[in-house]
């Protein structure tokens, strides 16, 4: 018990942020219309792919020594990068065909 | 001071997450919000290999490598995102999640190297001593990102047709077995990690992981594939979170927390929208046991309209709905769609989209598709408000839709889908079905509504046949 506490005295400030931000994510995602349910869902893919910080620093701080490390490190950020540009890129594409859409309309109304 | 700088860095990098995401909730606002995300990730991307310092306060190396490797994952993220057809979108997604997860995965097999590399050198001297929060972090990182990467691989196969469901008798319980068998082997390495074979253990975790991804999603019928990508997505976003958990770094957290909150909403929703709980999605098995019961039903004759039949019936109709379906799509039908539309409008007819939630294989799709086609958004009818207006259309055209439809949703409790809120197409005076051919829809189920009275068949290619039709209405 008192080991517990201690933890959680000691990480405080995560089990803040994560409280905080599991809030935060049903709050803002909440409100979007099913339209925009698939970009949202490319968005919020290309977000996660902020794990790419994790494999540069893994990358950064290898040893030259350390092959495993090495090859490894060097494939996370060639995957982490993947999914932060690839999925950037795909959610404009997707989201580009939403603005082209607008632009006839407003000739048809006038 | 460098590291200072850096925190700002991350900070406003949070901040263009949380702001991104809910531009994204905006049509206006939606691209705007995913380029504010997408400056925010560059900025903390480019502050972390420059201005990153270790707790020893050195700074990273290995440049080289560095940037080869964002170079050759930027080049062939943007071609293949670029390249990419709409149909293929949400296998795109789900492979680019897939990569998220190994690269949590790998990030969680380099540290636990690294972890264990300092008690091979004396410190610390027992292995009892590793520090227990970082091997769990390391642990859920591992299991959660392999889980993630396993899963995203077998979806984005099934999407594109690479692989067939599989299941098994009793899988369910194979499965829950295997989980078990990782959640104990990982438990067993925090708490009392056996001094020689730690390493195979860790491993064996790993494996076991990858084979469990596979398998969770195997089962898993093709209706289910957007619930399940969802899922996968928030699971990928805790897994880059554990990141944050292990580096300190309040922004791989915050993203990835938030991401996994948000997909979990998100696939909670898309349950509701076909009125199944998410452990009715996962354990029931979605088409993988042929109901024999519905498929002798169903049986019996249908009838066939030809296209200048159907181009009349439309033509002289007041209303006529579109109900959009994944035969559209994979036709890419949506531009000739739109055409048809036009030519119609212009003879009088009401035009209208009736979508469902689920129609084809994402959330929103027919809608991402359709906007490509310049349909404007006020056509678009959500599922109620289309049953609404059935009672007072003249022709449907379902348009390779078919499980969206399908009327044993409502009356046969024995259906896989029964429950499920479905497009009530039969209110309307009458329906044309276009469908390849007689086969079952994704979901593996027969469909009555192809046998009865008011219903007609349409059969060939989504796109050939609508141009035949604009071609008939044309010359009218």
């Amino acid at each position: 018990m008192e080991n517990f506490l201690s933890w959680i005295y000691g990480h405080q400030e995560y089990i803040y942020i994560v409280i905080l931000m599991v809030f935060l994510g049903i709050e803002v995602i909440g409100r979007v219309p099913s339209v925009l349910h698939t970009p949202l869902m490319s968005g919020a893919n290309a977000i996660h792919g902020v794990v790419i910080i994790g494999a540069i620093i893994v990358m950064g701080k290898a040893e030259s020594d350390n092959y495993l490390a090495l090859i490894l490190g060097f494939l996370a950020v060639i995957l982490g990068t993947l999914n932060v540009v690839g999925g950037f890129v795909v959610t404009d594409r997707m989201l580009e065909m939403f603005r082209k859409k607008e632009k006839p309309q407003t000739p048809k109304g006038a | 001071m460098e590291i200072n700088i850096l925190t700002v860095f991350y900070l406003i990098g949070s901040v263009t997450f949380i702001l991104g995401l809910k531009m994204l909730s905006n049509p206006d606002s939606a691209r705007k919000g995913n380029l504010i995300a997408a400056s925010g990730m560059t900025i903390a991307i480019l502050g972390t290999i420059f201005l990153y310092k270790d707790e020893e306060g050195k700074s990273l190396h290995n440049y080289a490598w560095i940037f080869a490797g964002i170079v050759i994952g930027a080049v062939v993220g943007t071609l293949a995102a670029k390249k990419v057809k709409m149909t293929a979108m949400p296998e795109m997604v789900s492979l680019f999640n897939g990569m998220g997860g190994a690269c949590a995965a790998l990030i969680s097999i380099v540290e636990f190297n690294h972890l264990v590399r300092g008690y091979e050198t004396g410190n610390p001297a027992m292995l009892y001593d590793l520090d227990k929060t970082t091997v769990v972090i390391i642990m859920s990182g591992l299991i959660i990102g392999s889980v993630s990467f396993a899963g995203s691989i077998v979806a984005w196969g099934k999407l594109n047709g690479k692989f067939k469901d599989y299941a098994f008798k009793g899988q369910h319980i194979f499965n829950l077995l295997l989980l078990g068998l990782v959640l104990l082997s990982a438990t067993w390495l925090v708490v009392a990690p056996p001094e020689n074979i730690f390493h195979l253990l860790f491993y064996g975790v790993f494996s076991l992981a990858l084979t469990y991804g596979v398998l969770f999603v195997l089962p898993i019928g093709g209706a289910d594939m957007p619930v399940v990508i969802s899922l996968l997505n928030s699971f990928t976003g805790v897994a880059a979170a554990c990141g944050g958990f292990l580096y300190d770094n309040k922004l791989m957290l915050t993203g990835g927390i938030l991401v996994g909150a948000a997909g979990t909403l998100l696939t909670i929703l898309m349950c509701k929208a076909m009125n199944r709980s998410l452990k009715n999605v996962l354990i029931g098995s979605f088409g993988a046991t042929p109901t024999h019961a519905t498929a002798q039903k169903a049986a019996g004759n249908y009838k066939e309209i030809s296209v200048s039949d159907c181009a009349v019936a439309m033509s002289y109709a007041r209303k006529v709905m579109i109900v959009p379906g994944y035969g559209l799509a994979v036709a890419q039908a949506q531009h000739v769609c739109h055409e048809l539309e036009k030519m119609l409008e212009e003879k009088g007819v009401e035009v209208k989209y009736a979508i469902h939630p689920v129609a084809g294989r994402m959330p929103g799709h027919m809608n991402v598709l359709l906007a490509e086609a310049d349909v404007s958004y006020d056509k678009l009818l959500e599922m109620e408000h289309a049953n609404d207006e059935f009672k007072s259309t003249d022709v449907v055209l379902v348009l390779g839709a078919n499980d969206v439809v399908n009327p044993a949703a409502k009356t046969d409790p024995d259906s896989p889908i029964y429950g499920m809120p479905i497009l009530e197409v039969e209110e309307a005076k009458m329906v044309v079905v276009n469908k390849r051919s007689m086969k079952p829809g994704y979901a593996g189920i027969e469909n009555e509504l192809f046998f009865r009275q008011k219903t007609s068949m349409l059969f060939g290619d989504a796109k050939s046949v609508l141009q035949q039709l604009v071609n008939e209405v044309k010359s009218l």
